[in-house]
């Protein structure tokens, strides 16, 4: 009975007419939607996987370097930690620090790696300008991360306010600079890396920050800078800042 | 197009729809683990850095 219902429908349906202008009408429907994933993808999925991958990376440099035990927050009134140790640039490519700041989330902790390579360090996290300071180094030690896609580590890096807290933490301990101040330069703008930012030449005499990335958004017409001044560091024995200590004491 | 996709699948129409269904998602993934990352490297500014002229 079913059967005979279905052969009867089958009969009465007239061939359909494949019409090219269908077929084309479908093809860029899709082309379309295509499009509108890639958007989304570019501007939030994409970066939701890429960032939480590098958010889990440099938790796990930071348990390799507290050995797996969870650092306990530094006393707020601690005893004078000294002039800041001060590591030696690894090799290109290689993963040597994380950089944590408050500013742009709670969870905000990214890997720092030597060198500004497009795909072998920026893609991954922030990078390390070769040839400029190590953390805790006098001079400037100067860093750069994308602002679009591949996680978009500095996508808010403009939200950034004077007095913020920038952590750079080592296997050492972790470097406290405080935002100082903003600026805007083109594309070869090479003057904020300098050891004293703008004044090339002069011999530094403070320990300085340099973050870079494009501006405006989404695009690279010009490159802003944040600079930040040093201000304390905490070895990694003394515990982390109370600040970022649940952050860096996070098992995952 | 579409049309003929669906008429030559097998089956009732809620086996058609699984299998478009995991069609859609198949292809989803493909653009979202390789396409998208590779089309990527033309259309976004990948210029974050400082430079010398």
């Amino acid at each position: 009975m079913a059967k005979e219902r279905a052969r009867r429908a089958t009969e009465r349906k007239p061939r359909r007419r494949v019409s090219v202008v269908g077929i084309l009408g479908e093809l860029f429907i899709t082309a379309g939607v295509v499009v509108l994933m890639f958007l989304g993808w570019q501007v939030w999925l994409g970066n939701l996987i890429d960032g939480n991958a590098q958010k889990d990376e440099s938790v796990a440099l930071s348990q390799t370097w507290s050995k797996g035990e969870r650092p306990q927050a530094a006393a707020v009134e601690r005893p004078d930690p000294g002039p800041p140790v001060v590591g030696t640039a690894p090799a290109n490519a290689v993963q040597f620090a994380n950089l944590i700041i408050p500013r742009l989330g709670a969870d905000y902790t990214r890997p720092i790696a030597e060198g500004i390579g497009v795909d072998d360090v920026l893609r991954y996290g922030i990078g390390h300008y070769p040839g400029t300071a190590m953390p805790g180094e006098v001079g400037n030690t100067a860093y750069a991360a994308h602002r679009t896609g591949h996680g978009s580590p500095f996508f808010d890096i403009e939200k950034m306010q004077i007095g913020d807290s920038i952590y750079i933490e080592t296997e050492a301990g972790w470097y406290r600079y405080v935002v100082r101040s903003l600026e805007y330069v083109p594309p070869t703008g090479v003057g904020v890396l300098a050891p004293v930012p703008q004044m090339p030449g002069a011999t530094p005499t403070d320990r300085l920050i340099t973050l870079t990335s494009c501006n405006p958004v989404y695009t690279a017409d010009e490159r802003m800078a944040v600079y930040g001044v040093y201000d304390t560091w905490y070895p990694r024995a003394g515990g982390a800042p109370s600040e970022i200590a649940a952050l860096v004491g996070a098992t995952s | 197009m579409y049309g003929a996709l669906w008429r030559v699948l097998p089956g009732p129409w809620w086996v058609r729809l699984v299998i478009v269904l995991a069609l859609v998602a198949a292809i989803t993934a493909a653009l979202v683990l390789w396409v998208f990352p590779f089309v990527d490297q033309f259309v976004t500014p990948q210029d974050v850095t400082v430079e010398e002229p």
